[in-house]
């Protein structure tokens, strides 16, 4: 576990849903049935793929997205409501199925 | 400027009976007793050297008081339940000049603790506000009052500027205190919505990315706490943390302020520990079929489960629900769960903030099909549909909106399960076809689609 893994992250609030992520690195970018970027594996940039990734995070018209070094940093462990918690968790029981 | 009694009781009448004993815990903490609620003239409660009496001033203060906060466990009562002491220290740590904001939005419809508590206490919050800056830092203060939408409710701006005026006089207060009224939407109390209404934005949320604590309001490190959170902090700086942690359990100590709807439809704000059984705060009788504890971002609990459990995170969580800012309520057996939840839901939907594709395109999606099976026969495609935007919704909002949402709507499909059933048969078994659960008559497509809605 000592390589770093580059993630991508999307601002949800910043992304309109052009999709052109998903063009440039359809590895990791999906988009859901309303045009707005899924990331598989929570982001994580398969190895070989670094540049491609860049370019996705420039490309973006929204400059939605951000790569970032360390996805278990706890940076925002102080921020108890503002918008950059992190939410991924299980899906609820009820819908898990 | 005369501030007038409210026309009829505030929503939420104050009663301590049931939950806290005489005699058995030292509550209420916050509240006056019941007994002297009832007679309690505006005045009264606004005169500053009356609150004086009754609880002194404050003895901590500054990085004592912080310390206080922190040795008594208090947490954040707008319903995140986010350790106070770190958010205090984070703030005060910034080392520049701070913004100290007081909120009481309380946008939650099912809520208004927070307005009973500004109304019956508004000093201990004032006091709370004061301390608080003045451990931080902070020269500018905020109090964020919810919108006056119900005319006959009472007028809490009013009420406020005499408690603030009856301060002034006797002049121990170091910063002026200046009222922001928040918009009337469910979250207009979201901490970076709050920061950007006081910075004259829509009240959305949404920071720039930036926290809180390091840019919000005008730039500044901001600390926001919820004007509960306030009062808890006035009294620990009064008696100390062991004195706090002298009611609650060890990980959630303290007292906490809760809504709680009856099945009769009779609404209570009840001060009590946190650990109560939920039958101690609730009538939990055969004619109630689900409580829903947390609110409209909480989750269901089938009646019997309910029974087994008491107000705290620790017992709600594992269930599904949660806390959250103290809402509780008894859904009784003659109304369809189905069709409550799908009524909130769509309440939900149009009160998302439009920013999001996930959430504004997903909960409007996720209402409609949950009113589909909220109705007798709903097309087998309705239910998978529902499922599968709930999972593509969850974790992919810039707020907790859409999670929330998820939330309420998955333990909504758990517990009403057996109505469910009935439904593909054909048949709903509820005998009442109004509304249970409380819904704002604003709300609509019409504020949603506007600009102003969020203003």
């Amino acid at each position: 576990m000592s390589q770093q893994t580059m993630r991508l992250r999307v601002n949800p609030i910043a992304c309109s849903g052009h999709g052109s992520c998903a063009e440039l690195l359809p590895e990791v970018i999906t988009l859901d049935e309303w045009g707005y970027p899924l990331l598989a594996g929570d982001g994580a940039v398969p190895v070989g793929l670094a540049r491609e990734a860049r370019r996705v995070v420039t490309d973006c018209p929204a400059l939605a997205l951000a790569l970032t070094a360390d996805p278990a940093s706890s940076a925002h462990a102080a921020d108890s409501e503002g918008i950059q918690k992190k939410h991924r968790g299980p899906v609820e029981p009820g819908l898990a199925r | 400027m005369s501030v007038q009694a409210p026309d009829r009781p505030l929503p939420g009448r104050p009663d301590h009976r049931r939950a806290a004993p005489a005699g058995e815990s030292g509550l209420p903490r916050l509240l006056p007793p019941t007994a002297s609620m009832a007679t309690a003239e505006p005045r009264q409660l606004t005169n500053f050297a009356e609150h004086v009496r009754r609880h002194g001033l404050p003895r901590f203060r500054g990085a004592a008081l912080i310390a206080q906060a922190g040795a008594a466990g208090l947490t954040g009562r707008g319903g995140a339940a986010f350790p106070t002491a770190r958010k205090l220290a984070a703030v005060a740590a910034g080392g520049r000049p701070a913004v100290m904001v007081g909120n009481a939005a309380e946008g939650e419809p099912a809520s208004s603790k927070d307005a009973a508590l500004l109304w019956f206490a508004p000093h201990l919050v004032l006091d709370g506000l004061q301390i608080a800056a003045e451990a931080v830092g902070a020269r500018q203060v905020y109090l964020y009052l919810p919108a006056h939408r119900d005319q006959a409710g009472p007028d809490l701006a009013g009420h406020l500027t005499d408690a603030l005026a009856s301060r002034a006089a006797a002049g121990t207060d170091r910063a002026a205190v200046d009222l922001v009224e928040a918009p009337p939407r469910f979250l207009a109390g979201e901490e970076t919505a709050v920061v950007a209404a006081i910075n004259g934005r829509a009240a959305r949320p949404g920071n720039h990315g930036r926290r809180v604590f390091e840019r919000g309001v005008a730039g500044r490190p901001t600390l926001v706490q919820n004007v509960e959170t306030l009062a808890h902090l006035a009294v620990i700086a009064r008696h100390g943390a062991g004195w706090f942690r002298g009611v609650g359990t060890s990980d959630e100590p303290g007292s906490a302020l809760c809504t709680v709807r009856d099945p009769d439809g009779d609404v209570r704000v009840v001060e009590t520990a946190i650990g109560t059984p939920l039958d101690r705060l609730v009538w939990l009788g055969d004619d109630v079929q689900a409580v829903l504890a947390g609110g409209y971002h909480g989750g269901w609990l089938a009646t019997d489960i309910a029974r087994q459990l008491s107000l705290s995170n620790a017992d709600l969580r594992p269930a599904g629900s949660m806390l959250g800012a103290g809402v509780l309520v008894a859904l009784p057996a003659a109304y369809c769960g189905l069709a409550e939840s799908a009524h909130v839901a769509r309440f939900l939907a149009l009160e998302s903030a439009g920013q999001c594709g996930p959430c504004f395109n997903g909960l409007p999606a996720i209402a409609t099909a949950l009113a589909a099976v909220a109705r007798p026969r709903p097309a087998r495609a309705e239910l998978a549909n529902l499922r599968r935007w709930a999972g593509l919704v969850t974790g992919r909002g810039g707020c907790h909106h859409p999670d929330g949402t998820i939330r309420f709507v998955a333990t909504a499909l758990e517990v009403f399960a057996g109505e469910l059933a009935e439904h593909d048969r054909g048949r709903c078994t509820a005998t009442k076809r109004d509304r249970f659960l409380p819904v704002p008559a604003a709300a609509g497509p019409a504020a949603a689609a506007t600009e102003t809605g969020w203003r």
